[in-house]
């Protein structure tokens, strides 16, 4: 079991840093790029025209909200697999103690 | 642990290992940009929520009216599934929701259902931990009636005005997002799999340990 | 069976006749609980739009929920809930017998709470009077049909009391949600009744599904 457990936990730490290696294989400002080029069609600015600050929408970092999802999910099954891991540990150490001690006394 | 535990354990990491890539490669989608491709995750754990919810349900049923122990255990494994991917689907969704919706909850039918089915979950395991003796059969009938919300939180979004995606979403979307939508899904789907036999495989290692305390009693 | 039934209901409607103790106590609860909402909500005179067919609810929730957890304890002091399993009486009926007992106490709170919440908050709950008792209706029975199953079953539970909530109140959240939106469709300055009867229909089908359910495994449930 506790290879099983170690072979788990590799593949788990191999999927998280696969995850944040290869991420968006663009970084965040070509992203921007190219969704604007991809974006509307509008007519050709002849000025540009400052805002103090962007509208709401354009506020939020959509990478930002994207990792964090992806972390979430690979840590929550990590910490579940972890969780169950430990549980059966426990339970195991706790039969194997039974099993050594009915084979001193001999069983009944 | 079964012989087919190990080779599936490492497809299904080599299949997670795999999708960040097939998830950067697809397009994205034409209003929602890069936020969307939280899809590739939040659909398969929603979809493997409500099938854990399923699998509880049929297992209760069956605990209750034929007495296998194996199915109680089999429904305890599910619940705890439940609340694990209820839980990824509840935190993701609302992460896409701020960018795309501009806000992080709303309480339409669909993520209201969802969050209700996903207390019932919860609830399940309360009453398992928590219960005193009889615990197990007064969680089966939770359970019975945790699935028969199932059915209502998929088909909801259809007939209630909502701003959550329709399930005609699905269906027809075109190859290059559908496929590492698939893949994903099979991911996760396997994963669902070697989840629940570990789970179940844990309340085996249990029951032994009872019955070893019983016979020592003797 | 529908003898047996009726001897569960007038047994259950003769000890509280003479005692009177979870009738009151319930109601007592359900005013106070209206009377909270209305001191914590409303803000100068004025109350909260729409508040009234939410705070209704929550009053019928709670009531409700206290309601069933004193009527099992009852049960479960005298020992009677095994001897009813134990008479040859249907188990299906002992299920509906105590389900009407918990549906006629409800109504009863039910009855004082609706014109209370009208007049507080200045809902005119009354206008529709046939709606408003069909969504009220059906609302209660669906909330007390997974109750009484619930709280039969945890009769010899440890930490029941605590527990019972737990269980009720994920389950019940539709109904509950229907009930709110049929009411305050009935509140509206201009009722649509299409609006209402689809809740109402919504109402009937959540009480058929788990009235099914519950009969079906009440039997199972109750057996050790």
């Amino acid at each position: 079991m506790s290879t099983l457990r170690a072979l788990v936990a590799a593949i788990m730490l191999l999927v998280a840093s696969a995850a944040f290696a290869f991420g968006p294989p663009v970084s965040a400002d070509n992203v921007v790029a190219q969704a604007q080029s991809q974006g509307p069609k509008q007519e050709q600015q002849n000025e540009f025209t400052p805002i103090e600050q962007l509208p709401p929408q354009e506020q939020l970092p959509a990478a930002r909200l994207l990792i964090a999802a992806y972390v979430f999910v690979l840590a929550a099954l990590f910490l579940y697999v972890v969780s169950v891991s430990r549980r059966v540990g426990v339970v195991r150490r706790e039969v194997q103690r039974l099993e050594a001690d009915l084979k001193r006394t001999g069983r009944a | 642990m079964p012989k087919w535990y190990i080779p599936v354990a490492i497809v299904c990491g080599l299949m997670f290992v795999a999708s960040p890539l097939l998830i950067a490669n697809a397009p994205y989608e034409a209003t929602m940009g890069l936020v969307q491709k939280i899809f590739y995750y939040h659909m398969p754990s929603a979809i493997m929520f409500l099938v854990a919810a399923v699998v509880c349900g049929i297992a209760s049923a069956r605990y209750l009216f034929a007495g296998a122990p194996h199915q109680d255990r089999v429904a305890w494994a599910a619940a705890e599934l439940a609340v694990l991917f209820g839980i990824i689907t509840l935190v993701t969704g609302p992460l896409w929701a701020r960018k795309a919706w501009g806000v992080w909850w709303q309480w339409d039918v669909r993520l209201t259902s969802s969050l209700m089915g996903w207390m019932v979950a919860v609830a399940y395991l309360l009453v398992r931990q928590y219960g005193g003796a009889g615990s197990d059969k007064l969680a089966a009938g939770l359970a019975l009636f945790g699935m028969a919300n199932v059915p209502f939180i998929y088909i909801s979004v259809n007939y209630w005005r909502t701003i959550h995606p329709a399930t005609s979403v699905v269906p027809t979307l075109p190859v290059s997002m559908g496929f590492p939508l698939w893949f994903c899904l099979t991911a996760f789907v396997l994963l669902f799999v070697l989840l629940l036999k570990l789970r179940i495989y844990l309340e085996e290692e249990r029951a032994r340990l009872d019955s070893l305390y019983l016979s020592i009693e003797e | 069976m529908l003898r047996a039934i009726w001897l569960i209901v007038r047994k259950d409607l003769t000890v509280e006749v003479r005692s009177r103790e979870i009738a009151y106590t319930t109601l007592f609860f359900a005013v106070s609980c209206v009377l909270v909402f209305a001191f914590a909500l409303v803000r100068e005179g004025k109350p909260p739009e729409d508040g009234a067919a939410g705070i209704l609810w929550i009053s019928i929730a709670f009531a409700g929920t206290l309601a069933l957890g004193r009527t099992f304890e009852r049960e479960r002091q005298s020992e009677t809930l095994r001897a009813l399993l134990l008479a040859p009486a249907p188990r299906p009926a002992v299920y509906v017998g105590k389900l009407l007992g918990i549906v006629a106490l409800l109504i009863l709170a039910e009855v004082i709470l609706v014109p209370l919440v009208s007049l507080l908050f200045q809902a005119p709950l009354l206008a529709h009077p046939f709606w408003l008792f069909a969504v009220v209706v059906t609302g209660t029975i669906g909330f007390a049909a997974v109750g009484t199953l619930f709280a039969a079953m945890l009769v010899r539970a440890r930490s029941r009391d605590v527990l019972l909530p737990v269980l009720l109140y994920p389950i019940t959240v539709p109904v509950i949600i229907a009930g709110v939106r049929g009411t305050a469709a009935l509140l509206q300055p201009e009722v649509d009744l299409g609006i209402v009867r689809f809740w109402v229909a919504l109402l009937i089908s959540f009480d058929v599904v788990f009235v099914t359910l519950a009969l079906w495994t009440f039997e199972p449930l109750m057996t050790d």
